[in-house]
């Protein structure tokens, strides 16, 4: 009975598998940019910025230790966008049909490749942890392994987003536009680059926006995950706006709401 | 007898202007029918609805029997489809999207790779099965697509201008090759043209023209003394 559901499961994983390794320029690409952040930005900010020690860290720590979640967060949210492009683009050239002709349930199809995509935000991440690492930012070595289901629920929120946008977006055209309002907006209003108590500071009204940003709960979520403990207010708040975003998706590849839809 | 192909009152608008007006029409199993109408006249979205990439709230579909919107997962396993794009995978080689596609239909293991080589011997092309896609022509890959659609063995097997883009050559190859599917192996075969040269005689035929069909019935009866290309051009002639 299940049979046809693990075996579509693989298959579509293995694809996008395949796929992540006939692009190895998206793979540089993809672990260029939070480098850039970590070793130059983080640099300039560190003399900038002073922090205090907060949850959950036990002692003073350099602004490069602050970032290396919001920047772990940073791939799962471009691969996320990126996975969302990359359906838009199927669905012109026509391979998003193949998949939605399949006799299994949509939300299972969708679900498949979501999963597939997250996998291998996760791997890019482990890598970034890794190369930063060379650099000397470290963490506990438990907490290597503890960030890998906080880095899964992450991404697959970030993936949901990607897909209940393409369900959206009618044209490639009209992608860059997204991009700059779902991006940035999502990533500078979060805790990844600056705690949000210096946010308040600044000001009680982007604090809050801050506050409710599902990313920054993704980010949270990693940050504790990273020294072994578990943010549970973070993992509420991701694990529903994972379904809250995968439910946007399932209505938007609704067959009855016309996918394809076009006005010729 | 369960028809392979049944579309009753079926109608689609795009906001206010309608696409299909009230389409019906059967096809029997094994038949091949050939659906003929410019570009515009519905055929696209036609084949959407008969693929359940979208829905209508009027009129039916029933695929071997399979009613689209009661049973749709029954429906879309027992049909294959040849979109007009191209769906390939072109950095896998045939066999690794052949497997892929076995996969979304359930097929895995020795069953699928059994079934692949079959299909692929089907239209001739398992010796290249280990290529990529890429480096494969137009003619090829259409192939590999017919291949493809095959392989879960459906009882009907839509085909959305499967010949665009390619030479005179290959398009006869091809239309022949799926003629074939239809009398040697029952296939019932719906194959949406804008190109009379592919339709035979002794095929169904199915004009269809700004959403409605026009005609319905034997290519040879059809057309009568004049060629099917005067019929139809006559037929869907804009009003001066």
């Amino acid at each position: 009975m299940m049979r046809p559901y693990i075996t579509s499961l693989r298959a579509i994983v293995g694809r996008e598998a395949l796929r992540f390794l006939h692009q190895r320029e998206r793979f540089v690409a993809a672990l260029v940019r939070p480098l850039v952040w970590l070793v130059v930005f983080a640099a300039g900010f560190r003399a900038a910025l002073g922090l205090s020690i907060i949850p959950p860290y036990q002692t003073y720590i350099t602004y490069e230790t602050y970032i290396v979640p919001g920047l772990c967060g940073m791939i799962l949210l471009f691969n996320g966008m990126q996975g969302s492009l990359s359906l838009v683009y199927d669905r012109e050239m026509g391979s998003m049909r193949l998949l939605l002709t399949a006799p299994l349930p949509r939300g299972w199809l969708l679900f498949a490749k979501l999963v597939g995509s997250t996998a291998i935000s996760i791997l890019q991440a482990l890598v970034f942890l890794a190369i930063a690492a060379a650099f000397g930012v470290t963490t506990a070595p438990l907490g290597y392994l503890t960030v890998i289901p906080a880095l899964a629920i992450a991404g697959l929120m970030l993936g949901a987003l990607g897909l209940a946008l393409s369900s959206f977006i009618k044209q490639l055209e009209n992608f860059a536009g997204v991009m700059n309002f779902v991006i940035f907006p999502m990533f500078f209003l979060s805790s990844a680059l600056y705690p949000l108590w210096k946010m308040a500071e600044s000001s009680e009204f982007l604090h809050d926006i801050c506050a409710v940003n599902p990313f920054t709960h993704a980010v949270e979520l990693i940050r504790f995950a990273l020294y072994g403990q578990l943010n549970l207010p973070a993992l509420g708040w991701t694990i529903f706006a994972t379904c809250a975003f995968m439910a946007f998706a399932l209505w938007g590849y609704d067959p009855a709401r016309g996918l394809t839809r076009r006005k010729n | 007898m369960t028809p392979g192909l049944s579309v009753q009152n079926l109608s689609y608008n795009y906001g206010a202007r309608k696409a299909l007006d009230d389409v019906t029409f059967i096809v029997e199993p094994g038949a091949f029918c050939a659906l003929l109408g410019p570009n515009g006249a519905g055929k696209s979205t036609l084949f959407a609805l008969l693929t359940r990439l979208f829905t209508t709230a009027s009129g039916q579909i029933a695929i071997a029997g399979h009613d689209m919107t009661k049973v749709p997962r029954r429906a879309l396993a027992r049909m294959g489809v040849v979109f007009q794009a191209q769906t390939l995978d072109l950095d896998l080689t045939i066999r690794q999207n052949l497997t892929y596609f076995a996969a979304l239909h359930g097929l895995s293991g020795r069953e699928a790779s059994n079934r692949i080589d079959a299909s692929l011997d089907r239209l001739a092309i398992r010796d290249r099965a280990s290529e990529k896609a890429r480096s494969l022509n137009g003619g090829h890959r259409r192939r590999t697509e017919i291949a493809r659609a095959l392989i879960h063995q459906p009882d009907v097997l839509l085909l959305d201008e499967a010949t665009v883009g390619l030479d005179a050559a290959t398009r006869e190859a091809i239309t022949t090759h799926v003629h074939d599917l239809a009398a040697t192996d029952g296939i019932t075969v719906l194959w949406a043209t804008h190109l009379t040269d592919e339709v035979r005689d002794t095929d169904r035929l199915v004009i269809l023209h700004q959403g409605r069909i026009m005609q319905d019935g034997h290519a040879g009866t059809l057309r009568a003394d004049a060629s099917l290309q005067q019929h139809f051009l006559t037929l869907t002639a804009e009003p001066a």
